[in-house]
């Protein structure tokens, strides 16, 4: 069974999040890169770029398959994880430190709509069967 | 799971959601003159009939003689080499006969290791980091160039690409066709009337945001551009840097990956001068190679060395993401085939010369171009249009018409150069004129005599 921290709020489309005031930090989950298998490339958003609720603003690439990754919530992206380029792997080891990209939020209330770890916990689980 | 043939239900349907009546309505666009019409009594009457071999080789062999055997100076794109007869004895054989990439590729390693040799090669040729294991032709790779520039360069985000006039006007033809309909404009630049390349000076008051400058190298005229200079320009400016290079040159000329301070982004031209015979113009084959960083916006196979369970080499095709069967519609690469067969030939080519029989190529075409326009601008009535240096190419300026001078040429057999009157009417009665190695002094002296000739009698 995968990792699911309880303090963080999840999506359908298998993304976390970790909110501190308006700026939310924004990774993949550890059910994700289990699917997903070994990280090679990460493709991250420029600094500065606007996002909506649901645009696909990152690919994941594995030996397997390339994925997008869709904004959780809208905003504006503030820092991204640089490190990731010269380690995709640290994905894999650690999902929940190894995050993506950090967005200031437009629009708080979105939050609201998101899933916490129980409800994600179980679309998890349907998933895997 | 088995394949089963559509049912005349499964058809019926499929026209009924598409509101289309029968399968002929889906050819509509052909003129009936062509079409033919599968309900007929006799639905392929406009094919002939059969031939035996025998009649087909006759036939074939006839119309080759046609062609005659001219002393050819036409380059413009398509360049006679001296091949070695060993280069297509070898290409030919069972184990490397085949056009593609085989299907199931990682089962043909020998296939795979001589595409990995390939892009090794040409890697060594640009200086760039990577290669892909080619694409159709000089001129659809440097679409796809454009096309992954535009991917490729987040800094700029624009859809402008900066198409310099001395790019071959059949490859920027093909761009455009190919880039226009995603929104990608391609932005003319001008070239210095008096040295025949782009005049630095002119891009310092160019307006706007590009994706990318593209940088002939040689360019059409075989003149040798600034690329130093330009490749600065174009980074300054945010913009990529696409090299379209006649791979053969880079033998004797500087690297891509040593213009300027950084380099030119990426290299794209035409194979055909490495080991592949013009045969009417093709088949051919685009290369195409980049920097390390852009590797994920690279169209086409890449091929990649590995090590099996027991450590031993092996190949295997890599960055698969990039492609259509894994990312579908955000696929960076919708060319899943290649030109292997052409590829095969140009590697063993290569592999037969070496570096140092590249660089003599390359060093006795110029000598002989050198020599050959020598000897027509001393021809009362001939001059060179151009002050530059050039490669193996240069053009001339008739004080005749164009079209008269080659047609007297060509009945003495002589292919005497390309007309640049459709594409360059400014140049006036200019045509380009090439020489390679396989020409010699008696070859020279025969097409400056023959020139000489109309002059005259004129």
């Amino acid at each position: 069974m995968s990792n699911v921290p309880a303090e963080l709020k999840y999506t359908k489309s298998h993304e976390w999040v970790s909110v501190d005031g308006d700026v939310a930090t924004v990774g993949i989950t550890d059910h994700a890169q289990d699917l997903l298998g070994d990280m090679v490339f990460i493709e991250l958003p420029d600094v500065g770029t606007g996002f909506s609720k649901g645009d696909d603003c990152a690919v994941v690439e594995s030996v397997k398959a390339a994925s997008d990754v869709y904004s959780p919530l809208s905003g504006e992206v503030v820092e991204v994880n640089e490190d990731l380029a010269d380690s995709p792997e640290s994905v894999n080891s650690d999902s929940y430190a190894a995050w993506l990209f950090k967005i200031k939020l437009s629009d708080v209330s979105e939050l609201d709509e998101m899933m916490d770890a129980a409800t994600y916990s179980g679309i998890a689980a349907d998933d895997s069967h | 799971m088995p394949f089963v043939p559509h049912t005349e239900e499964d058809i019926r349907s499929m026209l009924e959601a598409i509101g289309v009546d029968s399968i002929n309505d889906l050819f509509d666009e052909i003129p009936a003159a062509l079409r033919h019409d599968l309900n007929a009594e006799k639905p392929l009457a406009l094919v002939p009939e059969g031939l035996p071999e025998s009649e087909v080789a006759r036939l074939m062999h006839g119309r080759a003689s046609e062609d005659g055997s001219p002393l050819c100076f036409i380059g413009a794109g398509a360049y006679e080499h001296h091949i070695p007869a060993a280069v297509w004895e070898i290409t030919t054989r069972g184990e490397f006969y085949s056009a593609y990439t085989p299907y199931q590729a990682e089962a043909s390693q020998g296939t795979l290791q001589l595409l990995y040799e390939f892009q090794t090669m040409m890697a060594s040729l640009t200086g760039m980091d990577v290669s892909n294991g080619s694409l159709y032709d000089g001129a659809s790779s440097l679409a796809e160039a454009v096309l992954m520039a535009v991917r490729a360069n987040r800094k700029s985000k624009s859809k402008r690409i900066l198409m310099p006039r001395t790019v071959h006007p059949h490859y920027r033809k093909t761009t455009n066709t190919i880039v226009k309909n995603q929104g990608i404009t391609l932005e003319e630049l001008d070239y210095d009337r008096e040295t025949g390349h782009i005049n630095p000076e002119s891009l310092t008051d160019e307006p706007g945001d590009f994706a990318a400058l593209v940088i002939p190298y040689p360019n059409f005229f075989g003149v040798l551009e600034d690329v130093d200079v330009l490749t600065d320009w174009a980074h300054a400016h945010g913009a990529l840097v696409i090299a379209v290079v006649n791979p053969l040159a880079l033998g004797l000329l500087k690297s891509p990956a040593q213009w300027g301070a950084e380099g030119a982004d990426m290299v794209c031209g035409e194979g055909q001068p490495l080991g592949v015979p013009m045969a009417s113009g093709g088949p051919f084959y685009g290369l195409m190679c980049c920097k390390q960083a852009l590797v994920r916006q690279m169209p086409g196979r890449i091929v990649g060395r590995t090590v099996d369970l027991d450590g031993k080499p092996g190949y295997t095709l890599t960055l698969q993401a990039r492609e259509q069967h894994i990312r579908r519609s955000k696929a960076t690469s919708n060319i899943c085939t290649n030109q292997g067969l052409m590829v095969t030939a140009s590697t063993i080519h290569m592999a037969l010369m070496g570096a140092e029989g590249l660089k003599r190529v390359a060093a006795q075409s110029h000598a002989n171009k050198q020599d050959l326009v020598e000897k027509l601008t001393a021809i009362d009535g001939v001059q060179s249009a151009f002050n530059r240096p050039s490669f193996h190419e240069s053009v001339i300026q008739l004080e005749l018409p164009v079209t008269d001078v080659l047609s007297s040429l060509a009945a003495s057999n002589i292919l005497g150069g390309y007309s640049l009157v459709e594409d360059y009417p400014e140049l006036g009665n200019a045509i380009l004129v090439c020489a390679t190695e396989t020409k010699n002094t008696t070859d020279l002296d025969q097409y400056a005599e023959k020139l000489q000739r109309i002059f005259t009698t004129q």
